[in-house]
């Protein structure tokens, strides 16, 4: 016995030293600071290149990205196995990849960073493009007409005359924007529009950044020149008509293709984006990539990768504190780590969002269940219905509070459904048991852990730390071996065994 | 504050010195260090529990059929007995979950212990969730077990609301080191599971008698149900009941074990089940720690040369030293009944104890 817990000191301590060690090491060496401190916000944009090689001479050419305005590009590279690879400069820039033989499935990667920055002045170089006259066809001429008369009253210069234009077409009671639509995208219309109106723009593809995307496409966007200024028009919503300086990247600068292969089929190009924060004055990154195997680090993954490993590397620190408040305190909760499934889910929304829509969850499912009960079910068909109900639930709840104007409501589809249902079941057979008392200790156990995992996890610091000191890791499974093997009382058992020690005094006194 | 953590909590070191095992102790220095693994499915499946009991000629209530499919549902009956009561188990339950004990069968309606008549088909939907693995460890499959009625002894009939009182015994190493008697209340629906609301008797391993008991890990001097006072219980044939238990180590080789009897009028002390992850509130209902017993266990196999001593050895050194005074001596119970004969005659219990 003392040999086994001497033998997990041990590996305790060095599991922390290394861990430690670690730390040190990427605070020193590579420079990330302890403390996440001022900051600048990088995107980090991967763009994935999948096509099916058919052993012929391959030639691969991607339009790539520039810095634009409130984007400075930091750094790019390529990853791309047995191909050779340039990259062009001139008004567009391309990468471009060859092989003279390859067979199957082909991955070309292209990763490049930018730094967000409104307020630094970053040149828009450009030249607005030669005016096209648009031909309408009959029926269209009259509504394009309309649309372009009262937008053009409605507005100053080419920049709201722009603004004006994607209200009309976004706007569902329009009829001349319907027929308009009916026969082109909203970005075609509104280019031939501003033509019309000898105003140059023209469609780009551009990407919105959201942190932790993958597998994205590109959205068409509109680029307005007044003179040699430009902005930027997404069309597709009427919310966020100017996107200029927004989180919208232009991936390309000049009009024409993204992608072009010759040699193989299927070609396709999807995106991957992540969003850190790093402090302006040093080049992690770069560092982090060039020596990535001995970083052991995280970073060097592809992105769409790493965006996993953010809330990953959250989920240790998430099981600590199911253990410590397992044997420390001795709480009862339905399903060991089920509180944990539920601390993810409230990461993303709030938490009184996700109390309020886990206590309604699980309410109503508890009346279905009880429903359900009468129909005389074999067991697993019984929870099979269970997670129809829960789907259904979560389906309305949405509804409900999405024209309620409850956004968060929507994101309750991250809720860990299979188990939901299986604790529905549970806790309804320990009603019937052991009484609705023991429901509501349980159910309480499993919301106290899931809140204070949650509180932990969403610490900002702590999520700057779990993700970009790895070495932290080997500390949270220290601690959590060193709490596996305390063979000390719960405070639970403080309060239990409290009679016990009270009825101990009381008969050594007599015996006084 | 701090006096209403005084009042409420007892301090980790005063519980120490009491000797209590805490349920990380045990998880770790009880159960990891002394019960191996290959141990485990003979007591946590009761099937498997019968069947090794019978090759070692261990008593255990009549097995009058298994039902392992979901189709054999239909046709239950062909294994009830003719006139008695049956009660059905699942083989893998843990904390006498999913069981049902039926009193009498008549025109195909059942009397459940609580006196409440159910339908043919309550039954077969019970077999059915059994099966299904809803009252097993981790929700597998399960088997039904039918077993004829135990009909309790009658010395116990005062202190039991409906069920059957169970005796758990903890044996370490195949030595008894505490005891207690399980009485079923209303509260715990006829159930003898001491989270459920059943009163815990602590049992002196010598005598046989009770030491102190508690309900909802609480002290509680008559049985709320009966009114009976409890200071008098006192299991016949204690002996016999005790070596029983022993043997049940020679059977299973797990050191921390918790063996669950009942006294049959006829057949005498039968063994329920095993238990490898005994409960701790055993040592509430004996109002000692279990600690400074295991360790008295722990010294005496550190001496012993040889062999490893038979069954009536065992039980004979853990009743020279494990005795204990009763403790129901302490300022006087209110009682819950207040217009019972037996309730109003209670005397201060330790004269009574002290005399037998």
């Amino acid at each position: 016995m003392n040999k086994s817990r001497s033998a997990l000191l041990w590996t305790a301590l060095i599991l922390i030293m290394l861990g430690s060690l670690h730390t040190a090491w990427r605070h020193f060496v590579h420079q990330v600071p302890l403390l996440p401190g001022s900051q600048q916000t990088y995107w980090d944009l991967e763009a994935r290149v999948e096509m099916e090689a058919q052993g012929k001479p391959i030639k691969v050419r991607l339009a790539i990205p520039q810095s634009q305005p409130s984007f400075l590009m930091r750094s790019e590279h390529t990853a791309s196995p047995g191909f050779g690879v340039s990259l062009t400069e001139g008004n567009q820039r391309y990468a471009e990849w060859s092989i003279r033989t390859a067979a199957g499935t082909q991955w070309l990667y292209y990763r490049t960073q930018f730094q967000f920055d409104p307020k630094q002045h970053i040149a828009a170089v450009d030249h607005a493009p030669a005016l096209v006259s648009s031909t309408w066809s009959l029926p269209l001429q009259a509504a394009a007409a309309q649309i372009l008369r009262r937008s053009w009253q409605e507005s100053a210069d080419a920049f709201s005359l722009a603004k004006a234009l994607v209200e009309q077409l976004t706007n569902e009671k329009n009829q001349n924007g319907r027929l308009l639509l009916s026969e082109m995208t909203a970005a075609e219309a509104m280019v031939n529009l501003l033509n019309d109106a000898k105003t140059p723009a023209r469609i780009l593809y551009g990407i919105q950044l959201e942190d932790g995307r993958r597998r994205q496409g590109l959205q068409q966007l509109v680029q307005v020149f007044d003179g040699q200024r430009w902005q930027l028009f997404a069309v597709n919503s009427a919310l966020n008509i100017n996107i200029t300086g927004k989180n919208y990247l232009l991936w390309q600068q000049q009009a024409g293709p993204i992608l072009e292969v010759e040699g193989a089929q299927e070609s396709k190009v999807t995106f991957s984006m992540l969003s850190t924060h790093e402090p302006a004055s040093s080049s992690v990154n770069a560092l982090a990539v060039k020596d990535a195997l001995l970083s052991l680090s995280i970073h060097s993954l592809p992105i769409s990768e790493q965006t996993l490993f953010k809330t990953l590397l959250l989920l240790p620190l998430g099981a600590l504190v199911v253990v410590v408040l397992r044997v420390f305190v001795g709480l009862k909760t339905s399903g060991t780590f089920m509180p944990l499934l539920i601390a993810l889910a409230f990461l993303e929304m709030s938490l009184s969002a996700g109390l309020i829509t886990f206590l309604l969850l699980v309410g109503a499912g508890l009346v279905l269940r009880q429903l359900l009960a009468h129909l005389n079910l074999l067991l697993v068909a019984r929870v099979a219905a269970v997670i129809v109900c829960v789907i259904g639930m979560i389906a309305l709840f949405a509804v409900v509070s999405f024209h309620t104007g409850i956004t968060t409501g929507m994101k309750v589809t991250l809720f860990p459904m299979i188990i939901l249902a299986w604790t529905i079941e549970r806790m309804s057979i320990l009603w019937e048991e052991d009484g609705p008392m023991e429901v509501v200790k349980q159910g309480g156990g499993s919301l106290i852990t899931a809140t204070l995992a949650f509180l932990l996890m969403d610490i900002y610091e702590v999520r700057y730390w779990m993700f970009n000191f790895l070495g932290l890791q080997l500390v949270v499974l220290a601690l959590i071996l060193m709490v596996g093997s305390y063979t000390g009382y719960r405070l639970f058992e403080l309060w239990r065994f409290n009679p016990l020690a009270n009825q101990a005094l009381a008969s050594s006194k007599i015996k006084e | 504050m701090l006096n209403w953590l005084k009042k409420h909590f007892v301090s980790p070191k005063r519980l120490n010195e009491l000797g209590v095992l805490g349920l990380n102790e045990r998880n770790l220095a009880c159960i990891s260090a002394h019960n191996p693994r290959k141990g485990f499915p003979l007591v946590d499946d009761k099937l498997q529990t019968k069947l090794l009991a019978q090759d070692y000629q261990i008593a255990t209530p009549a097995l009058l059929g298994v039902i392992r499919h979901q189709a054999e549902i239909a046709k239950f009956e062909r294994y009830l007995p003719v006139q008695d009561g049956f009660v059905i188990k699942p083989a893998q339950g843990s904390g006498g979950k999913g069981i049902l004990v039926i009193q009498s069968a008549k025109e195909g309606r059942y009397l459940k212990a609580s006196g409440e008549w159910v339908t043919q088909q309550t039954v077969q939907r019970h077999l059915s969730n059994l099966i299904s693995g809803l009252y097993s460890l981790g929700g597998h499959p399960d088997v039904a077990l039918i077993e004829s009625l135990i009909h309790s002894s009658s010395d116990f009939a005062d202190f039991t609301f409906e069920g059957v009182p169970d005796i758990r015994v903890i044996i370490y190493h195949g030595y008894p080191v505490m005891a207690m008697m399980r009485l079923s209340t209303r509260d715990s629906d006829g159930k003898a599971n001491l989270h459920q609301g059943a009163i815990g008797v602590g049992i002196d391993l010598k005598l046989g008698t009770a030491i102190q008991a508690v309900q909802h890990d609480r002290p509680v001097y008559l049985h709320p149900d009966t009114g009976s006072a409890l200071h008098k219980l006192r299991i016949q044939n204690w002996q016999n009941l005790l070596e029983l238990a022993a043997r049940c180590y020679d059977m299973t080789g797990l050191g921390y074990l918790g063996a669950d009897l009942v006294v049959d009028a006829e057949l005498g002390p039968l063994l329920l089940e095993l238990n490898a992850r005994p409960g701790l509130a055993i040592q509430m209902a004996n109002g000692t720690g279990l600690k400074p017993r295991l360790q008295a266990i722990d010294q005496h196999r550190a001496k012993l040369k040889g062999p490893t001593e038979n069954y009536q050895t065992r039980v004979n050194l853990a009743q020279q030293l494990f005795t204990q005074k009763p403790l129901f001596t302490q300022k006087s119970p209110i009682p819950p009944f207040t217009n019972t004969q037996q309730v109003c005659s209670i005397k201060p219990a330790n004269v009574e104890c002290n005399n037998q």
